[in-house]
């Protein structure tokens, strides 16, 4: 066994301790709940699905629901007694309207603060943005609802001279303030993801500092700001609180900044606590909330492709 | 050796660097608006909120009932209501995610079934807080039959926020070297084992400000608590810490802020505004705390 | 088994990282208890080749191995206990890595993880291994001082401690000079050369010189094949069989 007596490999490896069964199994069950919990999110996401679905379903077979009039009616009486309509394009153009405008306001704000905090200011202003926009992003949505509802609804009116001071204009720049944080926190990622040898190359070239970010940094970090939009936009769709409390509630499809709309959101949190389980109505709110989770899911997996796409490069 | 006088002409500014130069001022000044318009409003509604806060704002109001149909008097029984749905919450959703974060970063090898996983993940975080509700509502209060409960509200919100504690988790467990894993590998340890001595003791710091920063995010939320078990109105005694069990319904702070604010004509002006402070003060009070830890800790990493 | 003075053979060795081969089916022995040096230019698979020895290529997602590897015999690829393979295969990285515990528990870390509780016989082994590694006169005295605080030679010793903490038959030691100084460099090739007599070392290096001063036999790697094998003396001589050896040995390429 043992040619040369020093060898630690011979008559020291069966002399070696092995570890007690309780040990052994304990490590076994920790990592099965590792694995049980690591599929947990597809779980859930199915699962979601599954009962929102569920309970959404009967009203798909129900005589008095069609599917081309629920997706492009702008008719939306869920509670009359002899004319049910469930049509839902005011609610989507109002979705795509609060959205618009949100993003036209915070898209340009988020990426130049983005710019500003990557490329322009110094690292001590730089941690202290960094706090404040986190913070930001922290505000709870119906805080941002309650701020629409008093202080933004008052400056609207004092500017504007409207009678009602909570309508699309009020609820996008809602909204714009909400995306503002997540756009810039994505956005700055992307920008410090772009090499720094990138940036010392253009400035060695002579070129500076705004030459750098325009003709180098942003064609280089493109993929992941879209990303950031994207996101932004994700939230602004999916955002629920904030717009039902900021945009007044009239259910047609605006035609000025200054209408009052309600968004497919707003809608299920208004209705659903008065349709009674199991009523028409009710399986109409939740198929709203299977569009809904299609929608986000089609903007997030599009943002999420984007953001691979630059890992790959 | 040429004379100086070529020299300084070739360095001397010409109009292509004078515009150049100023192209770069207007540039940071522009952006750096642009930064400054996203920190005003935080300062200018945190203290417009105070302002008309003030005159109700003191520990009566936190400890008090409400009053009158909740027109006069205090928040308490909000207040503990969110207690009690955010520690429930993080209890149920902090294990799973923790242990979600590690399967995806310690173990899962990179095939379709754990970028289905991720995708997943990315979908969950992405998913409308009213689709939560209605998640709540179906699954929960009528399918599991938990009825409209403070358990249902709770489950209900630990799963909208596992998402976001299985990003901030890996984040962490990702910034702990590889090497070090290597290292351990090298002389036998399980993963587990490496995992174990490690990889957590030196991602803990990292792993639990990113649930105290959900700490925030749940009490916050409101949508996804309407349906499932948070109420207009509970009746408990004055200042009890435990006034609830898991089958109660329960009110919450962020609720109470939607229905005194828009549901209950006539109250008292300032009641509105003191119960977004105290909202939006516990929010930012909890997340400061975890972005002041994560600072501390950071400085004293140990390599 | 234990009677044969082959401790490593390997037999037709293929390894992928995804689509890209980087050993393509090399066959080697390594006999017990001598000092086997594995030189070659960078890319050229030496520490492909060491991840095969103890299977650490399980954590490369995309790693794919064929071909055989006996230690002492047994096929690591049909091992059971591949934890247990890693422990009679000591492996040192080229970059010290000392992990964020202190030095006691460095090198305690691994009896620890087969499970010996004793404090006597860990306070054995930390001392058996701290000395062996010629690091326990400078540190001694804070063995519960951080062994991410030393300086860069002391780490890479310390590392070397805590791969002799768990008595592998073989310490393979990938690079290890590359990032520390000379004076340093030459006290670990002594205390390699002590270890000799107890174990087999297999020392991946890209210094020529260092192959030439310790080892019993050299292999030249090049692109995932082996270009010579041999004593080294022929190896490092005017006339080694392959004339690609001579000139990377005398500096003409690589």
């Amino acid at each position: 066994m043992s040619a040369v007596p020093l060898t630690p490999g011979g008559a020291a490896a069966e002399r070696r301790p092995t570890r007690s069964t309780l040990s052994l199994l304990g490590e076994r069950v920790i990592e099965a709940l590792i694995k049980l919990s690591g599929v947990s999110a597809v779980i859930f996401v199915v699962a979601i699905f599954f009962f929102i679905f569920r309970e959404a379903a009967p009203v798909l077979w129900s005589k008095d629901f069609h599917i081309l009039e629920f997706l492009f009616s702008t008719e939306w009486y869920p509670t009359s007694v002899s004319n049910v309509r469930y049509g839902t394009l005011a609610l989507t153009v109002g979705t795509l309207s609060v959205t618009a405008v949100a993003i036209v306001l915070a898209v340009p704000f988020g990426l130049g603060a983005a710019i500003f905090v990557s490329e322009f200011c110094s690292p001590k202003l730089k941690e202290t943005l960094k706090i404040v926009i986190e913070l930001l992003a922290a505000i709870p949505s119906v805080v941002w609802g309650f701020v629409g509802l008093t202080v933004m609804s008052k400056i609207i009116v004092t500017l504007t001279g409207t009678a009602v001071g909570v309508n699309l204009l009020n609820g996008g720049v809602i909204l714009a303030l909400m995306s503002v944080p997540i756009i810039v926190s994505i956005g700055e990622d992307a920008l410090r993801a772009v090499p720094d040898s990138y940036r010392e190359a253009a400035v060695a070239l002579g070129a500076t500092r705004w030459q750098t970010v325009y003709r180098v940094l942003l064609p280089a970090a493109k993929n992941g700001l879209l990303a950031a939009v994207l996101l932004g936009v994700g939230r602004a769709v999916g955002e629920t609180m904030a717009v039902l409390m900021a945009t007044g509630h009239a259910v047609h499809i605006p035609d000025g900044l200054l209408n009052s709309v309600r968004t497919l959101t707003a809608n299920v949190a208004a209705e659903l606590g008065e349709a009674p389980a199991g009523s028409s109505h009710y399986r109409v709110l939740f198929l709203t909330g299977v569009l809904l989770f299609w929608i986000t899911m089609v903007v997030n997996v599009a943002a999420d492709l984007v953001v691979r796409g630059i890992r790959r490069k | 050796m040429a004379s100086t006088g070529p020299t300084t002409q070739r360095f001397a500014r010409t109009a292509q660097a004078a515009r150049s130069e100023r192209a770069q001022k207007v540039a940071k000044w522009v952006f750096g608006a642009m930064a400054l318009a996203m920190v005003a409003p935080l300062i200018g509604i945190v203290t417009y909120l105070l302002y008309r806060a003030w005159p109700s704002l003191g520990w009566e109001f936190l400890v008090d009932l409400p009053r009158k149909g909740m027109r006069e008097g205090g928040i308490w029984p909000a207040f503990v209501g969110t207690l009690y749905l955010v520690t429930i919450s993080l209890a149920v959703a902090a294990p799973i995610g923790v242990l979600a974060a590690i399967y995806l970063n310690e173990y899962a090898r990179d095939n379709w079934f754990n970028r289905l996983i991720n995708l997943a993940v990315i979908n969950l975080a992405g998913v409308p807080s009213i689709v939560h509700a209605l998640f709540g509502l179906g699954a929960f209060v009528y399918a599991a039959q938990f009825g409209f409960s403070i358990l249902s509200a709770s489950l209900t919100l630990a799963i909208m926020t596992l998402p976001v504690i299985i990003a901030s988790t890996r984040e962490a467990l990702a910034s702990v070297p590889r090497a070090f894993r290597e290292a351990c590998w090298n002389v036998g340890a399980t993963r587990w084992q490496t995992i174990r001595a490690v990889v957590l003791p030196n991602s803990i710091s990292g792993i639990l400000t990113g649930i105290i920063l959900q700490v925030s995010r749940a009490a916050g939320e409101t949508a996804p608590i309407m349906f499932t078990g948070a109420v207009f109105y509970k009746a408990v005694q004055r200042g009890d810490l435990f006034p609830y069990r898991l089958g109660d319904q329960c009110m919450a702070l962020s609720m109470h802020l939607y229905t005194v604010s828009t549901q209950v004509p006539n109250v008292k002006e300032s009641i509105p505004y003191a119960t977004a402070i105290v909202l939006l003060g516990s929010v930012l009070l909890v997340n400061a705390t975890a972005i002041a830890a994560r600072v501390f800790m950071r400085r004293r990493k140990r390599w | 088994m234990g009677g044969s003075s082959r401790i490593v053979e390997v037999e037709g060795l293929r390894l992928a990282y995804g689509i890209k081969e980087v050993l393509h089916g090399i066959s080697f022995a390594i006999d017990r208890n001598e000092i086997f040096a594995v030189i070659g230019p960078a890319q050229s698979g030496k520490t492909s080749l060491l991840r095969c020895l103890n299977r650490t290529t399980d954590f490369i997602p995309s790693a794919t191995v064929s071909g055989s590897i006996r230690v002492d015999g047994d096929d690591i690829r049909r091992v059971k206990d591949v934890f247990g393979l890693r422990r009679r295969v000591g492996m040192v990285a080229p970059l010290p890595v000392g992990l964020p515990m202190s030095i006691y528990d460095n090198v305690a870390f691994a009896p620890r993880c087969s499970g010996m509780t004793a404090k006597r016989e860990l306070d054995d082994i930390v001392e058996r291994c701290l000395t062996q590694a010629a690091l326990w006169d400078e540190v001694k005295d804070r063995l519960s001082s951080l062994g991410t605080a030393l300086s860069g030679g002391q780490q890479q010793r310390l590392t070397i401690a805590r791969a002799l903490s768990h008595q592998p038959e073989i310490l393979c030691l990938d690079e290890f000079s590359i990032a520390i100084d000379p004076v340093t460099t030459m006290r670990i090739e002594d205390v390699l050369k002590g270890l000799r007599r107890e174990i087999t070392i297999i020392l991946v290096t890209n210094l020529v010189q260092q192959a030439r001063r310790l080892a019993d036999r050299t292999m030249f790697l090049w692109n995932g094949e082996i270009v010579e094998l041999g004593p080294s003396e022929i190896v490092f001589s005017d006339h080694p069989a392959d004339r690609r050896t001579y000139d990377y040995v005398n500096g003409i390429f690589g």
